[in-house]
């Protein structure tokens, strides 16, 4: 009976696409030698794969390929940097290394991994761990829509692997939920299948603070846009029929015809291997909290791309990932712990920031930048920094926030911070 | 994918849900006259196991808490023995998890005494009372205010899915004929045989066996009875993302009260963790739509059962309707003159009694006068392909990878559903119909993404084998 295979390399990186791809040339640059990515899917790239519009690679790159052009490109770039890059190979489970159950620090050792590809089952023994599977749109359910349960029902991946990876057909009249940049993709995807989108419903505010995918679908697509309302019912029994749409202010509830609804955003990390490791979670979403070497609370492990930040865009995932190669370089040859550190918490009216710990000698996070998740529009945010309760940096930053788009501002906004005291918590001046 | 009608059946076995799959199952094991008994059954639907057997809580009832001396509770108490020992046979997924029934107040604990004396009525004699820290101690994430509970180490959960396929596949293999996608729409017994009109024609048929769920008591009128009315009660479910299942390792119960069950919390065999259900009459037999107040309702309960399990997404939110009818009991009966057997009113433990009502209808056809016996020699049985996590699935199974790389072949990642599962079910005996189908029978496409990664791909895999 074949016993799974063994396979030692220095750094498993888990997941193919913008980030983990990055990540691994980098680490082939600063001379480390067997990189593995495990890349669940027959082709590597990630979710730029099945986005056909242009303008991927603008910060890693200069340049605006379309989806796919910037996957294939990635892709070449791991093959040539001698990237040891396997497709159809997931890893499915971690294993716990025999030294784990004796002594010393139990269930912390870089773990192994399971892998299962259709060559074999296979047991990884890596000496360093890169997170980098990225993240999901929520599904109905999650977002507990009630009604009956039709076929019909997509979010935007799903939507776009159809059309574009797979050439099929979806309905004629769609309804679009939501009103953030991947909302409009959902729309020219819709119009690319010959199917006509018929609303976009937005819980986004009434006509003074347009949302920017809704401006767009309604000025140039004439896309009418449902403002202030949810989804809250799906009707067809074999295919959709209809939605009913709440009004959020006046609770009215009207009915909009349609055999095809798309979920957009509502973004959550693919977090199920770094929950599984037990890792220590962000604030806001359930992926894992790094510093800005993208340390997680493992020691080996390390994070990066949409697993981190749900989402920004795949240039900025990419620029994580070689970002990363030092810290796992420098793993690789001392194999240190995480020092002292902070976490850094999200205030109004931000769900998450990332990265979401200071750390002694962790240096400038990727790109110089630190992220967050506004849940509001604000023209004029004045960025506030406060740790043990004072107020160590305020600053006013020229660009607005846009709730469904990631904020970036300077990580030098934490540079009067300390990473012996207590929380850090960054937000707007209300 | 609908099979021809048969023009001549021996027995024509009305609905392929649970019930009626492990009726044509036990009815093709029996020969008359010297030759297998030819079986036909007619499903309206475009699969077996679609109506009530595919949403419901999938729990292994030991019949602790049936009303002692009814039908159901002997039913029961027999299926529960017969299905658990099939389940091993051909590979049913069921984990024997046990469960705690938690009261919440005075009064319900005050009432765990007569539960035990109700189950050791019923001839169950393992459920025992214990106190909080028992309770706790078997379920640590347990919400605050339990006082005390009833230990029913038996209860178990089970693949409901596999569970009516092993039937329906069995059934097959001993040459009954499944036809799918036919409603039958009259029924009228003659003196020798009967008549059985559908939507796809009409078959003669020595037998009528009435196993159709919630419409049963519209084919009983049929053959000119009035016994009962079904009167669906809807029961709603939400399942949560596997990352809850280390929350609770047993079934949690409720006290049962006058209106039911009550709302539980269960582990699945699929490694989620289950919500429900609500109990709600609906006129409509086709109702199986989720609400706004259901899931307000189920939260409310979760909140208070598990807090934990609100932090984490709802992976699927589904709801099953009930046969619910005028009666306390089953109405089951067999009319000799019309040579018709009723299984009616099988309302919230069918899946648990499926083998034992067949053996009973065996019984109430050889009262009214079929010679029915046991085939002496019959095919080896099935053996299914196991969906639950307790087993090994084919992705972790270096062995089956090596002989069909197939197995290797990861497609729906959430719930590591391989190409090679999904080509046999394709290929299998009772192909699906749909997406939704296929789900039944390789999880491809439940898991927490519902299709973000996986769906076009698997929606082009289910064509090109229907192709
Ligand atoms: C529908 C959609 C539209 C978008 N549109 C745009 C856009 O127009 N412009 C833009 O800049 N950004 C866009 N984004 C965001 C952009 O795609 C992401 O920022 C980028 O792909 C993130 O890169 P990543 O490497 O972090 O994750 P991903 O691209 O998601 O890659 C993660 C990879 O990990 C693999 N993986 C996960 N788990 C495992 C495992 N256990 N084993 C093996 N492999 C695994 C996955 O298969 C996947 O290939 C969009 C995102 C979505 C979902
Ligand atoms: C919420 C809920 C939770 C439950 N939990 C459990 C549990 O934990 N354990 C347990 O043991 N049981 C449970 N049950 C009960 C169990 O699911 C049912 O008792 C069982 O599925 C009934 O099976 P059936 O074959 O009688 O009905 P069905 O599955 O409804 O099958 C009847 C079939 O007959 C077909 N049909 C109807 N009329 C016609 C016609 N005229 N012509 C042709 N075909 C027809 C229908 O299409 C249907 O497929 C639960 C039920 C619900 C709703």
């Amino acid at each position: 009976m074949p016993e799974p295979r063994i396979d030692a390399c220095d750094v498993l990186v888990v997941g193919g696409g913008p980030a983990g791809l990055s990540a691994a040339v980098a680490l082939r640059s600063a001379g480390v030698e067997r990189v593995v990515v495990a890349e669940r899917e027959v082709v590597a790239g990630g979710v730029p794969r099945h986005c056909a519009h242009p303008g991927f690679g603008l910060r890693d790159r200069r340049r605006a390929w379309s989806g796919p052009t910037y996957a294939r490109r990635l892709v070449e770039d791991a093959l040539s940097a001698g990237v040891d890059l396997r497709t159809g190979t997931m890893v499915t489970d971690w294993a716990a290394r025999d030294e784990d159950a004796g002594g010393g620090a139990p269930g912390l050792a870089v773990p192994d991994a399971w892998v299962t590809s259709p060559l074999g089952r296979a047991r990884v023994v890596p000496r360093a761990v890169v997170l980098a599977t990225g993240a999901r749109e929520r599904p109905r359910a999650a977002r507990m829509i009630a009604g009956d349960r039709p076929d019909g029902v997509y979010t935007t991946g799903q939507l776009q692997a159809m059309v574009h990876l797979h050439g099929r057909a979806v309905g004629s009249r769609a309804v679009v939920v939501g009103s953030a940049p991947v909302a409009w993709s959902a729309v020219l995807t819709l119009r690319e299948a010959g199917c006509r989108a018929v609303a976009m419903v937005t819980d986004g505010p009434a006509a003074d603070i347009p949302a920017p995918a809704a401006v767009a679908a309604q000025a140039a697509l004439g896309v009418p846009v449902v403002r202030r309302s949810h989804v809250v019912r799906i009707v067809g029994r074999q295919r959709v029929r209809a939605v009913e749409v709440r009004h959020l202010d006046t609770g009215a509830v009207a009915t909009i015809d349609c055999d095809t609804v798309v979920l957009t955003a509502d973004w959550t990390p693919e977090s199920e291997l770094s929950a599984r490791l037990g890792l220590e979670v962000a604030d806001g979403f359930a992926g894992p909290r790094v510093d800005a070497a993208l340390r997680t609370s493992r020691p080996g492990v390390f994070a990066v791309g949409n697993l981190l930040h749900p989402v920004d865009t795949a240039d900025v995932a990419a620029l994580d990932g070689r970002h990363v190669a030092r810290a796992v370089a420098g793993w690789l040859s001392d194999e240190r712990d995480r020092p002292v550190a902070t976490r850094v918490r999200p205030g109004w009216p931000f769900a998450w920031v990332a990265p979401g710990l200071l750390a002694a000698g962790a240096g400038v996070s990727a790109n110089g930048r630190l992220l967050a998740w506004p849940t509001q529009r604000v023209r004029t945010p004045r960025v506030r920094v406060e740790q043990d309760g004072v107020v160590v940096a305020e600053r006013t930053l020229r660009w607005p926030t846009a709730p469904g788009r990631a904020y970036r501002m300077p990580w030098s906004l934490l540079d009067a911070c300390d990473p012996a005291g207590g929380d850090i918590v960054v937000g707007l001046r209300e | 994918m609908t099979a021809v009608l048969p023009v001549r059946a021996d027995v024509v076995v009305v609905g392929g849900g649970v019930v009626g799959c492990a009726v044509a199952r036990e009815l093709a094991g029996h020969e008359i006259d010297g030759r297998p008994l030819d079986v036909v059954v007619v499903e309206a639907r475009g699969d077996v196991g679609d109506g009530t057997s595919k949403a419901n809580t999938a729990i292994l009832h030991t019949g602790f808490d049936a009303t002692p001396g009814t039908l159901e509770a002997r039913l029961v108490a027999r299926g529960y023995e017969l299905l658990g020992a099939y389940a091993a046979e051909v590979g049913i997924p069921v984990e024997r998890t046990g469960a705690i029934l938690v009261a919440w107040s005075a009064d319900e604990l005050a009432a765990l005494p007569s539960l035990l004396s109700k189950a050791q009525a019923n001839g169950y004699a393992d459920a025992r009372l214990v106190e909080a820290d028992e309770v706790y101690a078997a379920v640590p994430a347990l919400g605050a205010g339990a006082l005390g509970g009833l230990a029913v180490p038996g209860e178990s959960i089970i693949c409901p899915w596999t569970t009516t396929l092993a039937f329906a596949t069995e059934a097959l293999g001993r040459g009954a004929r499944l036809v799918r996608d036919t409603r039958v729409v009259d029924v009228r017994p003659g003196p020798v045989d009967t008549e059985v009109v559908t939507t796809a024609g009409r078959i003669r048929t020595t037998w009528v066996v009435n196993a159709a769920g919630l419409g049963g008591d519209e084919l009983d009128r049929m053959l000119g009875h009035d016994r009962f009315t079904v009167v669906p009660r809807r029961g709603e479910l939400l399942v949560f993302d596997k990352l809850a299942r280390p929350l609770v390792d047993v079934i949690v119960l409720p006290v049962p009260t006058a209106k039911g069950k009550g709302v539980l919390v269960s582990p699945t065999v699929f490694g989620n963790v289950m919500l429900g259900p609500t109990a709600e009459e609906v006129p409509d037999r086709g109702d199986t739509s989720t609400s706004d107040a259901g899931f307000a309702f189920l939260l409310g309960h979760g909140r208070r059962l598990l807090p934990a399990l609100l932090d984490v997404d709802v992976t699927a939110a589904y709801a099953g309707l009930r046969a619910a009818t005028e009666h306390a009991d089953y109405v089951v009966d067999v009319d000799a003159g019309q040579r018709y057997v009723l299984l009616g009113g099988i309302r919230s433990t069918g899946l648990t009694a499926s083998m034992a009502l067949a053996e009973h209808t065996v019984r109430l056809l050889r009262e009214a006068g079929a010679d029915l016996r046991p085939r002496p020699v019959l095919p080896p049985p099935a053996r299914m392909p196991n969906i639950g996590e307790a087993f090994v699935r084919p992705y972790q199974d270096a062995e089956r990878i090596a002989q069909d790389p197939a197995y290797g072949r990861i497609v729906c990642f959430c719930e590591r559903v391989t190409r090679g599962e999904i080509r046999d079910a394709l290929a299998g005996p009772v192909p699906p119909a749909d997406l939704d189908g296929l789900r039944r029978r390789t999880r491809a496409m439940m898991g927490r993404c519902q299709g973000f990664a996986c769906g076009a791909e698997i929606t082009s895999l289910l064509e090109a084998g229907h192709a």
